[in-house]
């Protein structure tokens, strides 16, 4: 059925791998709380750019690794990043076509739910309700998007992963 | 996720997981290593003595204090004999060392390089050179997760070393302070008052230091005084921690057969120090 030949699967892998690297490098106290989500748009970027090979399943993977690595409750992450995957799915065609400052909008709607998703979870499990810091992250990764999409477009061009 | 929560099914799972992921820590963790290999292969001569001095000087204060503690534990089996209760205070530890990882920031948990094959169990007190840190939750082959005293979700049972007044210390999210709840407003505790582990519960060690009291307010209006408290581990700078092995665990909390009530009510009072 698929016709055309999967290409740079490698670059994909590598991308998400530096975005976990990202995740769990030591930064100073201050500091960790503004951590981007960096896993979370690296997978948007790729569900937006070949919704055909990401998707779903490769959300909910990332989400898994993500809560090994971070030592949240088991599927946690991977619950919201599929929902992202999922939602990033359905609207990549009109996605694609928004300019970039309102793609950094949509983009910072999908990471508020991520974080809300998480909130939800933190509740069900009566943990410790986090303060307003926590919503800091999808603001950072809202101005961090245009970057982060020209990087990786860039490099889904010179690659030409399909 | 509800099957991570309340059981520990997953454990396996996550297990394996973690010893896939464990060469990202690694990569991470490499800076450190570096410049500690650095430092270590390329420090100065006059530098080692200098160390070697300290060391020797600490060395000699520690095996005085030592012969003192040596006294001092005979004496206290001694009178242990006398009231006819069982106690030892033996502990096997392990030493590991904190990996430099940046877990979620919104739980207080720390990775250490130990892990099932050093015969790490679940819930093993975890103690750094001055006081307690916490209890491991997650177990890996090669490494370990431990949960720090600091984190929402622990809570510690404590007394007062001056009195033996016993209590909860909980975790509040913040790194340098704890929460004694449910302390009455006539309740006999003061700041500077050191805290120690009790032993109940089962988990921790009985007599290892945790905290010292840093506030205490009583509101006339409210049931509860509001006592703070601050641990001595240095939670957040840690790079080592011990791994304790209790080795009377099940000894201390099942009184002896031929234990009269005496003996079991000396058994609920704590060690000195």
């Amino acid at each position: 059925m698929i016709l055309t030949p999967q290409r740079g699967g490698l670059v994909i892998l590598l991308s998400f791998l530096l975005a976990f690297l990202l995740t769990i490098l030591p930064l100073p106290e201050w500091a960790r709380f503004y951590r981007p989500q960096w896993s979370t748009l690296v997978l948007i970027y790729w569900t937006l750019a070949s919704p055909q090979r990401v998707g779903v399943g490769v959300g909910w993977t990332t989400g898994i690794i993500i809560d090994v690595i971070t030592g949240t409750l088991l599927g946690q992450h991977a619950l919201a990043m599929s929902l992202i995957a999922y939602i990033t799915q359905k609207m990549h065609q009109r996605l694609r076509l928004f300019p970039i400052w309102q793609q950094s909008l949509t983009v910072l709607v999908l990471l508020l739910i991520e974080k809300l998703l998480a909130l939800w979870v933190m509740g069900a499990v009566s943990q410790h309700v986090p303060s307003l810091t926590f919503w800091i992250p999808p603001i950072i990764g809202m101005l961090l998007w245009p970057w982060i999409y020209i990087i990786l477009r860039d490099l889904r061009r010179k690659f030409q992963v399909s | 996720m509800v099957v991570d929560h309340r059981q520990n099914h997953l454990e396996g799972i996550r297990a394996v997981l973690s010893v896939a992921l464990s060469p990202l820590d690694v990569i991470i963790n490499l800076p450190r290593t570096t410049g500690d290999w650095i430092s270590e292969t390329f420090s100065t001569r006059s530098n080692l003595l200098r160390q070697n001095r300290a060391l020797k000087k600490e060395n000699l204060l520690l095996q005085v204090r030592q012969q003192k503690l040596d006294s001092l534990k005979a004496e206290n089996m001694r009178l242990r004999n006398l009231l006819d209760s069982a106690f030892k205070i033996r502990d096997r530890v392990l030493i590991a060392e904190v990996i430099a990882v940046d877990l979620d920031p919104y739980r207080h948990q720390v990775l250490i390089n130990k892990g099932s094959s050093s015969g790490i169990f679940q819930g093993q007190p975890v103690l750094d050179a001055s006081a307690v840190m916490g209890q491991v939750t997650h177990i890996n082959p090669f490494s370990s997760t431990v949960l720090l005293i600091t984190d929402a979700s622990h809570g510690l049972p404590v007394q007062v070393n001056r009195n033996g007044l016993r209590t909860v210390a909980l975790g509040t999210g913040h790194i340098d302070r704890l929460e004694l709840p449910h302390l009455p407003n006539n309740a006999d505790i003061k700041v500077g008052d050191l805290l120690v582990t009790s032993g109940l519960g089962g988990r921790f060690p009985p007599g290892y230091p945790v905290a010292e009291v840093t506030a205490v307010t009583r509101n006339p209006g409210q049931p509860f005084a509001s006592v703070l408290a601050q641990p001595k581990a240095k939670l957040d700078q840690a790079r080592e921690a011990l791994l304790v092995w209790t080795l009377d665990s099940v000894q201390s909390y099942a009184p002896p057969e031929s234990a009269t009530q005496e003996a079991t009510e000396s058994d609920k009072e704590e060690p000195p120090l």
